[in-house]
């Protein structure tokens, strides 16, 4: 029974689970949606590189979202979120509930987290950081850490000035209370800095579950887990079921339609019927390359890497935008203990998972498994037993 | 703009237009730094930025100006900075008579030619009579131009203009009435917090907001950058725009300086390129000015109108940078015996600007035109001419990856659709020929950064597909085989021309033999033949070539510069080993200013360059822009000119008297300082002045050139509405490259409208549905997205509705994925008068609920609207206002008279096409 627990719900390796032998660190992403600037190179690097063919001409009166969701066609999809103060207020309250509560809300750990440039040129070419020059700590004088921006990336708009004091080099300050992180945010609310507007952008990916639903009702073994730790769809085993679909708490896998006659001409001629969805680049994996859709990404909104260093910059820019009094940030998708065992793609997002089309507490579809089979097999005994002394009841 | 503590970004949308570069500003963010987006929507680089502030479209000048204004009554210039290295010091000539004084004109205003003489903007000279010199070009001493064409604007490249010597008269406490910072300062004085709120539309805590941010951030130890695009320079005075930002700049001590600046960030790949090596009418390679028929006559005319032998600084050696050029054009052919063959070279005789040819094409005095990667029956202004132009050629060559509008309007284009033009009447033989993509070549491409990035093709192109250098190669070789045999002397530029460049295997010219040439090599002596160095080892006796002076070095040592890739993590952080970047790959121009009067950094934390006093030269982390062995204490005697007149304290190399000008004595067409006029088309009259309009702007008063009343004027009201147009991240200009490509047309498939939630229950617009938007020109209809990223502004006593317009679709082309009307065809033609761009970023316009009709009916509703705003050919286009308080030259009656205006010379094509009302009616506009 331990078994089957560790398989389906709490924290556990998933490629050792899924019988790989010494894997590499599990990869994932991090979305930090709050220096998105909503360009969709995500969405087309993805396309391009994957053989997608193009999802649907339209426009839908939704902000600048003309893709809607993710989908069969669609593996990188931007949410366009518009929204007033009264709306951000209530982000802001939330977050700061969910602290209230105790989120955890870690230090900073190791590493200061290098630039954005650095961590961009990191992927491409491993070495020394760089970026001295100056404002930056290389450079000596202390004057930015004396009265210094905030180097929060908060995406806040209109009057959403950001106060505080930033360490120069490394994202966000050092934070050592909580308490400041509150205190800070009242003064913003006080002085007046919670913008009139806000204009929230959000690249959605596959999570990459660490217990997949999708993967376990799979009935011909077409989607499965890699040595990475991702899920993936192989199509030429795919049987079309789509059992998959409705197994998957984020709505993130889709069959693929074939296209309206329309719009037929410009559509790739792929094939139809199966089931698709982000695979994180696994042939870009394989040969030590970065997916396309954070290859593409100019302002590292989208980062990828091993999953732990992932899950530790989400939390360390959290931490950061909450010393700033940004408390509406949140991590998604971090926490091993959720209904998912944690996500291999984790966000840094702005609001209430709800505002992005995120369910809230996602648990997999097939968490409840061992439960059933438990029940299942008392009651298969018990009909067992029952039969039985039904019969040895009839020789009586 | 990764080491700016400030960053505001105004004119631009950054973030969509500029994705990839916006990096930077995400990381001066990630560092701490303050970015500030000012725009008239709220858009997705306010939506990353730290503040938002709404403005209304063409008031910015009012903006800066009270930034300016409140630097300077609040003390908070860089003192040091400025008097050291700005003109704030110069005094200016007597007779000068600013704005202020005279109602919206500078002295020497011409209301007959809308032109000024700028004689008397110049510096108070200290030079004395006995050094006047007397030319064909020079009749003065003035700092000020004597010459009245209006051309003198196009004809002075990246250094500015020449002044005639460098002898001024200055006076250090900055105190005296004339003196440059007292004359700013009493230009500026009513560009209050409170003009700006009934201008702009800007609240005075927002005003606070920008100003203390930019004054926090600047300084010693902390530096503060601009950023702008086209949101500035489109305008009917664009280039004041620019002017108005390098005034707070300078005053900021922010440019010359790592983290400050003004990035003019350019359109797409290689714009810069476009102009350093350009494809202006008006300019040869490296900002040399085109000669001018009649005027420049030999050699040494057109050196003495680009740089006095008096001036300070590089420009001073023109001679060479254009000896250089035509020897790399026409090789032995050119000798110092036949002036180096500068007979060879066209001349220009007027303002041939792109929307000047486009009418020459009405007036049938233009019969031939090659479009390579521009689509203007979409992408220019006033579409609807660009496609009259068009359809009365005798041929037209299109160069373009899909079958665009500008190749198939003949058949398909929106005045077939309304029967206002038919196929079988279109002469214009049109001729598609196949181009190769970007990543089918090998070349640079040159970015805002003046940085050259060379890049290697990809793949070959397919079938016939053919580089442009390639394409206009193999046309060189025709037409000097065709011309083989001739004995005509016109024919001797194209045959004596060196055009022997080497090819590949498959017989393709090498783009790598014309960067050598655009390089430039020794002729003569031990190393003839190698590459020359840097621009200052280019003679001008013959025995050097050089195709463009301010790239010479990019193949220094015999390598492609342009080509090194090595990264910033293997060199400091001014990477000077990533490409190469003009000039002498200096990545900060001016940066002597990074350092104090005696050298030193001005602080450890924005070091740069510093003179090395026990080297005896200038060192940093960058190519010091500046003699290199000049100490800073080094005052040139007096009469010293060229680059030994370059004092110690002379950042501003290129400059004439080696000063940053904060007024400009000359070079600019419409005045020494920048001020406020309204756009041509605006809801808002000019709170300054009578004067509503830029007196010295470019129009067209032409019956097929509408323009709305303005301000109040009878019918103005028919036009109620602000509209501005621009791009989306999504699409590419004109969408010849986007609207072809399924992934990018679907991700903004539909031409739309954003309005406010206000404008829409104002009209009663529907989110999604449909609206019909009516201008002078035309009327088009797209999808409407309700959204408070717009905002109503409150002007004084007006809301004003902005609505904004994405440009990227266009009707007609064949095999686009998605089509809809081209927003360009609202717009016209009036012109800044410096560059000739037009104003596309403000104009007036209706807006109701539905579909536009189609057929005639669609130039009947366009009629009904210009017959019931009493819309003439001289509305909007008189130059001075009646109403202006009469002095110096203008009067009412003048200006009646020139009521017909003269336009540019182009008012001949008056009877063209054209079918609203033919009798003009009385000026209402400015009656």
């Amino acid at each position: 029974m331990s078994f089957w627990h560790q398989q389906l719900a709490g924290p556990t390796d998933p490629a050792r689970d899924a019988g790989w032998e010494d894997p590499p660190p599990r990869k994932g992403f991090f979305t930090d949606t709050s220096i998105c600037i909503g360009c969709k190179a995500c969405e087309v690097a993805c396309k391009q590189w994957n053989g997608i063919p193009m999802d649907r001409l339209g426009m839908t009166g939704d902000s600048y979202d003309n893709s809607i969701s993710l989908g069969a066609n669609t593996w990188r999809h931007v949410a366009f979120v518009e929204q007033t103060t009264e709306r951000i207020e209530t982000a802001r309250e939330s977050g700061r509930a969910l602290v209230d509560l105790g989120m955890p809300a870690l230090r900073p750990q190791g590493e200061p987290l290098p630039s954005a440039t650095a961590q961009r040129l990191s992927r491409a070419t491993p070495g020394p950081l760089p970026l001295g020059g100056p404002g930056t700590i290389a450079s000596g004088s202390g004057l930015a850490a004396a009265d210094g921006g905030s180097g929060c990336g908060c995406g806040s708009g209109s009057g959403g000035g950001c106060g505080g004091g930033a360490p120069v080099g490394q994202v966000g300050p050092d934070v050592t209370d909580l308490g400041a992180a509150r205190d800070a945010a009242e003064l913003a609310a006080a002085t007046g800095t919670l913008p009139d507007f806000r204009w929230l952008m959000a690249s959605d990916v596959c999570k990459h579950c660490t217990h997949a639903g999708c993967l376990d009702v799979c009935p011909t073994g077409a989607l499965f887990r890699t040595e990475f730790g991702t899920v993936v769809v192989q199509d030429d085993v795919c049987n079309g079921c789509g059992y998959c679909v409705p197994a998957c708490p984020f709505g993130v896998i889709e069959r693929r339609e074939a296209p309206p006659e329309a719009e037929a001409k410009y559509v790739l001629d792929v094939e139809h019927g199966i089931a698709q969805k982000c695979t994180l680049c696994y042939d870009r994996l394989g040969v030590d390359q970065t997916p396309a859709c954070a290859q593409a990404c100019p302002t590292t909104s989208i980062q990828f890497g091993d999953l732990a260093d992932m899950r530790r910059r989400a939390q360390e820019r959290a931490d950061a935008l909450h010393a700033n009094g940004f408390t509406e940030a949140r991590v998604y998708g971090a926490n091993e203990n959720d209904g998912v065992g944690g996500t291999g793609a984790v966000f840094l997002l702005l609001d209430e998972p709800e505002v992005y089309g995120l369910p809230p507490d996602p648990i997999v579809t097939t968490a409840d498994l061992p439960d059933i089979f438990r029940k299942a097999g008392f009651a298969a005994s018990a009909m067992i037993g029952l039969a039985a002394a039904a019969f040895l009841g009839g020789r009586r | 703009m990764a080491n700016a503590d400030c960053v505001v970004i105004q004119g631009s949308n950054m973030a969509e237009c500029h994705p990839v570069a916006y990096q930077w500003v995400t990381e001066a963010k990630a560092r701490g730094a303050k970015i500030i987006h000012i725009d008239p929507r709220f858009t997705r680089t306010s939506a990353v930025a730290d503040k938002h502030v709404p403005i209304r479209v063409g008031s910015d000048i009012v903006l800066l100006g009270a930034l300016i204004r409140h630097v300077l009554e609040t003390g908070s210039y860089f003192e040091e900075y400025v008097r050291a290295y700005t003109n704030a010091a110069t005094l200016v000539d007597e007779s000068f008579q600013d704005t202020e004084e005279l109602d919206g004109i500078f002295s020497g205003y011409d209301p007959e030619t809308g032109t000024y003489d700028m004689t008397s903007w110049g510096y108070d000279s200290a030079a004395g009579d006995d050094h006047v010199e007397q030319s064909s070009e020079r009749e003065g001493d003035e700092h000020g131009s004597s010459r009245k064409e209006r051309s003198a604007g196009d004809e002075h490249g990246s250094g500015g203009p020449s002044l005639e010597h460098a002898e001024v008269e200055r006076d250090d406490t900055m105190q005296h009435p004339r003196c440059v910072l007292q004359v700013l300062r009493r230009h500026y004085a009513r560009y209050t917090p409170e003009l700006v709120e009934r201008t702009c539309g800007i609240s005075a805590d927002d005003f606070a907001y920008l100003a203390n941010a930019l004054t926090e951030n600047s300084g010693r130890e902390r530096t503060s950058c601009f950023a702008y695009a086209v949101g500035w320079t489109q305008h009917s005075l664009g280039a004041q725009y620019i002017r108005t930002a390098a005034i707070l700049q300078l005053l900021l001590g922010n440019i010359g300086r790592p983290g400050g600046g003004i990035m003019a960030l350019r359109g797409h790949a290689s714009i810069q390129g476009s102009t350093d090596i350009p494809t202006l009418f008006n300019l040869l390679p490296g900002y040399l000015p085109m000669p001018w028929a009649g005027r420049h006559d030999d050699f040494d005319d057109y050196i003495a109108s680009i740089a006095s032998p008096r001036q300070k600084g590089y420009w001073v050696n023109a001679d060479a940078y254009a000896v250089n050029l035509l020897k790399a054009w026409w090789g032995d052919a050119a000798t110092e015996d036949n002036d180096w063959a500068f007979a060879y070279l066209p001349r220009i005789d007027g303002n041939h600007n792109t929307y000047a040819t486009t009418m020459g094409m009405i007036d049938g005095t233009v019969e031939g035109y090659f479009l390579l990667g521009q689509n203007p029956a979409v992408g220019a202004s006033h579409g609807r001419l660009q496609r009259a132009g068009m359809s009365n050629l005798k041929w037209l060559v299109v160069r373009d990856l899909n079958l665009i509008e500008s190749a198939t309007f003949w058949k398909d284009g929106p005045e077939i659709a309304t029967g206002e033009m038919k196929t079988e009447d279109i002469g214009t033989e049109v001729f598609f020929l196949p181009p190769a993509s970007h990543a089918e070549k090998s070349g640079t491409f040159t970015q805002t950064q003046r940085l050259l990035q060379w890049r290697e093709a990809a793949v070959a192109p397919p079938g016939e597909c053919q580089s442009d250098l390639d394409f206009f190669y193999k046309l060189g070789l025709r037409l000097r085989e065709r011309l083989a045999q001739s004995t005509d002397p016109r024919d001797r530029p194209l045959l004596d021309l060196t055009w022997d460049y080497a090819v590949d295997e498959h017989g393709e010219i090498e783009a790598d033999a014309v960067l050598q040439e655009i390089n430039g090599r020794f002729l003569t002596g031990e190393k003839a033949g190698q590459m020359l160095p840097m621009y200052s080892s280019m003679k001008a006796d013959g025995s050097t070539s050089g195709g463009c002076w301010i790239y010479c070095g990019v193949y220094a040592d015999g390598v492609n510069q342009a080509n090194r890739r090595k990264p910033d993590a293997e060199q400091n952080w001014v990477s000077a080993e990533w490409g190469w970047a003009w000039p002498d790959n200096r990545r900060i121009l001016y940066n002597r200013a990074s350092a104090d009067l005696d050298g030193k950094p001005w602080s450890e934390r924005k070091a740069y360059v510093w003179w090395d006093e026990e080297a005896g030269r200038w060192t940093g982390h960058d190519r010091p822009d500046f003699p290199l062995t000049t100490p800073p204490s080094y005052r040139p005697p007096k009469g010293t000119a060229g680059i030994e007149g370059l004092a110690g304290d002379d950042p501003f190399v290129m400059q004439a008297d080696g000063k940053g000008w904060l007024y400009a004595p000359k070079g600019l067409l419409d005045g020494p300082m920048p001020t406020h006029y309204e756009p041509q088309e605006s809801p808002v009259a000019n709170p300054l002045y009578h004067q509503q309009r830029n007196p010295a702007r470019f129009v067209y008063p032409r019956p097929d050139n509408p323009s709305a009343p303005s301000a109040g004027d009878p019918g103005s009201s028919v036009y109620p509405y602000v509209f501005t147009t621009y791009r989306l991240t999504e699409h590419h200009t004109a969408g010849g490259m986007s609207r072809w490509l399924p992934y990018l047309a679907e991700l903004q498939p539909a031409f739309f409208c954003e309005v406010s939630p206000e404008l829409a229950a104002e009209r009663g617009l529907e989110n999604g549905g449909w609206a019909t938007i009516v201008s002078p020109r035309s009327a088009i209809e797209a999808r409407v997205l309700v959204t408070e990223r717009m905002r109503p502004l409150r002007i004084g006593e007006q809301t004003v509705h902005q609505i904004g317009l994405p440009y990227h679709w266009g009707q007609g082309g064949t095999g686009a994925v998605v089509t809809g009307d081209g927003a360009n065809d609202l717009l016209g033609v009036t012109l800044d008068p410096n560059v000739a761009i037009q104003e596309s970023k403000a104009s007036t316009c209706d807006i109701r609920a539905g579909r536009r009709p189609t057929g005639p009916a669609l130039r009947a509703l366009v009629e009904d609207y210009l017959t019931r705003a009493g819309v003439t050919t001289t509305t909007g286009n008189v130059r001075r206002h009646v109403d202006a308080v009469p002095q110096a030259s203008p009067t009412p009656e003048d200006d009646s008279g020139d009521s017909d205006g003269d336009g540019g010379r182009y008012d001949e094509g008056d009877a063209a096409a054209g079918s609203y009302p033919a009798d003009p009616r009385e000026d209402e506009d400015e009656a």
